[in-house]
């Protein structure tokens, strides 16, 4: 029990949570619009590979002069791009070509998914057996800010992290102040709960799903590229997600929608993730079972959500419908 | 903001009145224009696909061993989206035919392993079936009986219990239906016994004649039984519905317990007859692209019949080029996506028709 | 002439298919100045102002604000010329604030400074006398509450013209009181309102001027304090027009529904129908008049069971056993059998049937994607042994419903959507009299048809009384009420305010009773 409450529990649940933490939060945004997009998973497996091309590719033309920061900074922009074209053809289809949001959500994982093995495994076979990044790109990931890491106990508990989870964290914030305290992120609320009436007070409806939706990817996106880099260490492993997308959208309702409760989240379900390595439930063969504590739980709230009636906690009123004005 | 406001460069109408053949026209452009987009990314990964198709067709219908195996990825998706049909008639969206697939096939297994020896083929395989309905359908019931009563989001709960089910299932796997069966304590569950075994017709299990019949048997429910209508109502309006005196959480029920429990059939197929045993991967996602298959099929069982295939032929197809073209295998998953993309969105163009500013300027209400 | 109006519309003209809404109507609003529209139900009133605040865009005629001609194409359109429309339905995002709600899509500085708006909010509340907590949320505010969020999301668009449908159609007496002083001190403002009602003594309290509509056409504008609900009726209502509807004798008159001191409350837990006590008798057409909103669908979806009912009763009375209608239905007890508690589709299997023909014409009766086979079993597809449906039946009803109601369309199998909507009405009423009810209830099933495809439906009932079916019509028109009833019932406010005969009962007796309680029953005459 007493591995549990040591600084280097919490610090690997941190490390843990933080994908969990860019999937929930992409998908907070996209929700708030009133978009259900189930392919979180698929483009945290498109963010993912691409973030692990750009990061490559630049040290392949770079050489040895290349730098770890640039190749993480060029990795995080191709992860952030690529997740948002997914996002984008989710958005023109269920948006502008009305198309069922789930199904679309489904068939955007599962091009996602294919294209992220595709990419990762051609890129592979290209480069003679496997891509693996450079030692220094490598450090980036692993992180910690100089200097303040080595601190005793704070060092660990605070500066011990890789710029994604400062990112992660810095987004929930800034996701929390977005929504509640900016004019555009009430027009976005409204627009999740009440497309109709926005729409009467002027709110560009059609424009804000689209924001809301490809921004939402892109952060999904980061998520996927945390765990190439930073969990899989640099390396393409053939399905490498896993499923952590489909926790993202389990959390999204745990968090009820609220980016600060998904920062909470994260960190309960990025420790829950890593307990049974502390703690002993039984044995190596109750590890499923405890595996689906999440998705027990994230039901658990559902179910209390909806008998609460909580007007605060519920879904986005509208989400998973399509808006057109003419159907008025 | 006080500029002129035009006529919109594009506006929309409805159509009504597209044929049959018109539409069935568009949804084949879309197929082919995603077989072209799929072409350019064979091309970018460095092969022909004039060859690569070609021989992909050949790797899924070349030769009857083949034919087999495509028929065989087919069955579970034909057999889940007859299953999801119901529930999305209703426009309750069941995406959780993952999970009640794999809770059918937890109560198959059960009886598979341990009731083997104890009864004959025929009543062996009738109680796997049963319990496989049975189960299945209980784990479709849950989300109904919360939505029904309170609301409860029937997506996101139906997503959850995927999950839930699948632990259980790795659960069985890790310890007591495998390691603690095996005599090396290897965490896989043993194959059944040959009469736990669906028994073949023409070189597949006769599951494919299973879900044949399904295609039928949902075809005629849903078009001509009374449960049918009363989902086509409750699907079109909850408040027509109560107007004619149904009740309308009772018909949510009722139909998520078929629906859950034709996928736990399904879930019965892929143990007793595709692999033989029960593993983490007995749905393997088809829950999922059965929703697709059932979504693109507009819902029509003997459409699904068509997609299913398509989507079988794919699989079986991108193993072949994998091996032929080491073309990862992934790919036939990217173009099932892309295929899935045209498909959704060709339905737009079929449902309206686009006017272009300065043509067709007037029209009647 | 120096002076210019606010607003005014010159000949405007609106048809919705067949229907001519607004015929070339006329009419200015000033500055400081309170204008009423009068006028009954689908006299054009909303349409009118529908077109002002950018909903509808018109077939022809010409807007003025300010004296210059403008385009309204849209709600922001409308909006950026000072015009603001308070719909009855409201427009509010229920998980947001007052204050969120009023700024909802409005250009700003992007970060929202809670403080300075809840401020400004409060200096506009305060101006017009609106108490109101910016912060509060909408779903947690009752009804009047919202209407002020509505009021004041209008207000501090900086709209000069305010435009209230129906608004005190929601608000108890004293809160109505409250709305008209704020109204007043808008006026002294130098706001220009239009407030559309049909309660005759908010008129007379309310407005400097009265404009009155009648079935879609201008008929005039008087000054209020020159004149006198007597003559407000009068040019409401017109001069009964002769329309030569049959009114046949009928040989039974037995009781066939006994409705006693019926109270209702509707899900925001208001009472929509308050100690409604009547009979209706077979072989006569009980006509059921009132505005909008006064509880007639309540009423009729009590007695099909698909109403919640508080207290009260209601006894069904079987046919006389000589009539046609004897033995057609499941027997039930001579003495009464009582409604309450049953299912609809206990009641229905009884004999009683309704046709309610909602405001958009689908949605409740007919599934709109389906055709009219699958319409006509909708109530009667449980029939029949077995788990299959019999389509042969429906069939031959919908054969014969399109050859004897001469319904237009395609053939059987096309949904009902697409018919047009006197088709889709004489589907839906054809259906409910082929199930040969006892009871036939039937809301609006002229809404928006023409004179002919009325008359046919007209016809129908008469027919259904002339076999001893108790007909209970809901009906908008007065005039038709008056030539087809042998009864009417007056609704106000969910309470019956009267009964009159329908052979000697005037239309200004019954657009009085409509919008007054007699004496000692009024309990406010809100709705």
């Amino acid at each position: 029990m007493d591995k549990v409450f040591t600084i280097s529990f919490l610090v690997a649940a941190v490390a843990a949570g933080a994908p969990l933490l860019f999937g929930t939060l992409g998908e907070i945004l996209t929700e708030k619009s009133g978009n259900l997009n189930l392919g979180v998973e698929g483009m945290m497996y498109m963010g993912g590979v691409a973030g692990l091309a750009g990061a490559y590719y630049y040290e392949q033309a770079m050489g040895a002069s290349a730098s770890g920061a640039v190749a993480a900074l060029i990795g995080t922009v191709c992860a952030f791009l690529c997740a948002v074209l997914g996002a984008l053809i989710y958005s023109v289809l269920t948006i502008t070509l009305r198309a069922n949001q789930n199904v679309t959500g489904l068939a955007l994982t599962i091009f996602g998914t294919g294209f992220g093995n595709l990419v990762g495994e051609a890129m592979g076979t290209a480069a003679g057996g496997f891509v693996a990044v450079s030692q220094n790109t490598k450090n980036v990931f692993i992180g910690g800010i100089p200097g303040l890491k080595d601190l005793p106990v704070v060092g660990q508990l605070l500066f011990s992290y890789n710029y994604l989870v400062y990112l992660g964290i810095v987004l929930a914030i800034l996701m929390a102040w977005f929504l509640k305290r900016t004019r555009s992120g009430l027009n976005l609320r409204s627009v999740g709960e009440d497309p109709a009436t926005a729409d009467a007070a002027g709110v560009n409806v059609t424009a804000y799903r689209y924001l809301a939706t490809c921004l939402g990817g892109g952060i999904c996106g980061l998520g996927g590229m945390y765990i190439v880099m930073a969990e899989q260490n640099g390396v393409w492993v053939h399905d490498c997600i896993a499923g952590k997308g489909w926790i993202a959208v389990a959390l999204v309702i745990f968090a009820t929608w609220s980016p600060s409760r998904a920062l909470l989240g994260s960190l309960v379900f990025g420790a829950l993730s890593i307990l049974r390595l502390y703690l002993d439930f039984g044995g190596v063969r109750m590890i499923p079972i405890y595996d689906t504590i999440p998705y027990v739980a994230t039901v658990v709230v559902l179910i209390a959500v909806s008998i609460r009636q909580r007007r605060e906690s519920q879904p986005p009123a509208s989400l998973g419908n399509a808006y057109f004005r003419e159907d008025r | 903001m006080t500029k002129e406001q035009r006529e919109p460069l594009i506006r929309l109408a409805k159509r009504e009145d597209i044929t049959g053949g018109k539409a069935w026209l568009i949804r084949v452009l879309s197929i082919v224009l995603a077989l072209a987009a799929g072409a350019l990314i064979i091309l970018l990964l460095g092969h022909n696909p004039l060859e690569v198709y070609p021989s992909m067709v050949e790797g899924a219908l070349g030769k009857p061993r083949v034919i087999r195996e495509t028929v065989k990825r087919a069955i579970p998706l034909l057999g889940a989206a007859l299953a999801i049909a119901p529930a999305f008639k209703m426009k309750f969206w069941n995406i959780g035919a993952e999970g009640q697939i794999l809770a059918g096939a937890v109560a198959a297994t059960y009886f598979g392993l341990f009731w083997a020896d104890r009864l004959p083929q025929p009543a062996l395989l009738l109680v796997m079936a049963v319990a496989s309905i049975v189960v299945g359908g209980l784990w479709g019931l849950i989300p109904a009986v919360f939505k029904a009563k309170w609301g409860t989001n029937e997506t996101l709960f139906t997503l959850m219990l995927n999950y839930i089910v699948l632990g259980y299932v790795k659960y069985l796997q890790a310890g007591p239906w495998g390691a603690d069966l095996s005599a090396n304590g290897y965490p896989k569950i043993p194959m059944f016994a040959a009469n736990a075994m669906l028994p073949t017709v023409l070189g597949v299990h006769i599951g494919w004649i299973v879900v044949l019949v399904m295609t039928v048997l949902m075809f005629v429910y849903l078009k001509y039984c009374k449960g049918g209508y009363e989902i086509a109502v409750v699907g079109e309006s909850v408040r027509t519905a109560q107007y004619a005196g149904m009740s309308v959480s009772r018909i949510v029920m009722r139909t998520m317990f078929l629906s859950g429990g034709l996928a736990g059939l399904v879930g019965f197929l892929q143990v007793s007859g595709a692999s033989g045993s029960l593993t983490d991967n007995t749905a393997g996602g088809i829950g999922f692209t059965a929703i697709t298959v059932a979504w693109l099929a507009r819902l029509n069982p003997f459409v699904m019949v068509f997609i299913a295939l398509l989507l079988g032929i794919l699989e079986k197809g991108a193993d072949t080029i994998q091996t032929v073209y080491t073309i990862p295998a992934s790919a036939a998953e990217m173009l099932t996506g892309i295929i899935l993309f045209f498909m959704l969105g060709c339905e737009f163009f079929i449902r309206y028709r686009l006017i272009f500013r300065g043509k067709g300027e007037k029209k009647h209400g | 002439m120096a002076t210019q109006h606010a607003i005014e519309l010159r000949e405007l003209t609106k048809t919705f298919g067949d229907v001519v809404a607004n015929d070339k109507v006329s009419l200015t609003v000033d500055k400081g100045e309170i204008l009423s529209l009068l006028g009954e139900n689908g006299s054009g009133k909303t349409t009118l102002m529908n077109m002002l605040s950018g909903i509808y865009f018109p077939d022809g005629g010409e807007i003025l604000v300010d004296g210059r001609p403008v385009t309204i194409r849209s709600p922001k359109d409308a909006h950026d010329l000072g015009i603001g429309m308070v719909h009855q339905h409201f427009k509010l995002v229920d998980v947001l604030t007052a204050a969120e709600n009023i700024i909802l899509g409005l250009k700003g500085k992007g970060r929202l400074d809670r403080k300075a708006l809840a401020r400004e909010i409060q200096v506009i509340s305060e101006k017009y006398g609106f108490d109101m907590d910016p912060n509060q949320k909408i779903y947690d505010m009752s009804v009047s509450q919202k209407q002020r969020v509505e009021i004041l999301k209008v207000l501090y668009r900086g709209a000069d013209i305010l435009i209230l449908d129906e608004p005190t159609a929601v608000l108890t007496p004293q809160e109505t009181d409250k709305l008209f002083a704020v109204l007043r001190k808008m006026k002294a403002d130098g706001k220009a309102i239009v407030i559309i009602t049909h309660k005759l003594h908010e008129v007379m309290d309310i407005s400097d001027r009265v404009a009155v509509l009648r079935k879609g056409k201008y008929i005039g504008a008087v000054e209020t304090s020159q004149t006198n609900p007597q003559q407000l009726t009068e040019m409401m209502v017109g001069h009964a027009v002769k329309l030569e509807i049959d009114r046949p004798q009928t040989q039974y008159q037995d009781l066939r529904l006994e409705v006693k001191g019926l109270n209702c409350f509707n899900d925001e837990g208001v009472q929509v129908l308050k100690d409604v006590t009547f009979q209706a008798r077979g072989g006569e057409i009980l006509g059921i008049a009132g505005v909008a909103g006064s509880g007639q669908k309540e009423l009729l979806e009590a007695v099909a069971g698909l109403q919640k009912v508080r207290s009260g009763h209601i006894f069904y009375y079987p046919p006389h056993p000589k009539s046609d209608l004897a033995g057609k239905h499941v027997p039930v007890d001579k003495a009464g059998e009582e409604l309450v508690g049953k299912t609809p589709t206990q009641i229905q299997k009884i004999g009683v049937s309704l046709a309610f023909v909602p405001e958009d014409r689908l949605g409740m009766g007919l599934v709109a994607s389906m055709d009219m086979v699958d319409n006509m079993m909708l109530k009667t597809y449980r029939e029949g042994k077995g788990p299959l449906v019999d389509r042969k039946a429906p069939k031959a009803l919908a054969q014969k419903l399109i050859d004897e109601l001469e319904i237009v369309t395609p053939g059987v199998s096309t949904p009902v959507r697409r018919l047009s909507g006197g088709n889709v009405q004489k589907v839906l009423v054809g259906r409910e009299i082929a199930s040969s009810p006892t009871v036939l209830m039937t809301a609006y099933p002229v809404r928006g048809l023409d004179i002919n495809s009325s008359y046919t439906i007209y016809h129908l009932l008469n027919q259904q009384k002339e076999k001893d079916v108790a007909v209970i019509l809901v009906g908008e028109d007065l005039d038709v009420l008056l030539e087809l009833c042998d009864r009417i019932l007056v609704l106000c406010g969910g309470q019956v305010s009267g009964i009159v005969d329908g052979r000697t009962a005037t239309k200004e007796q019954v657009g009085l009773m409509m919008t007054h309680l007699p004496k000692g029953q009024e309990g406010g005459d809100q709705a």
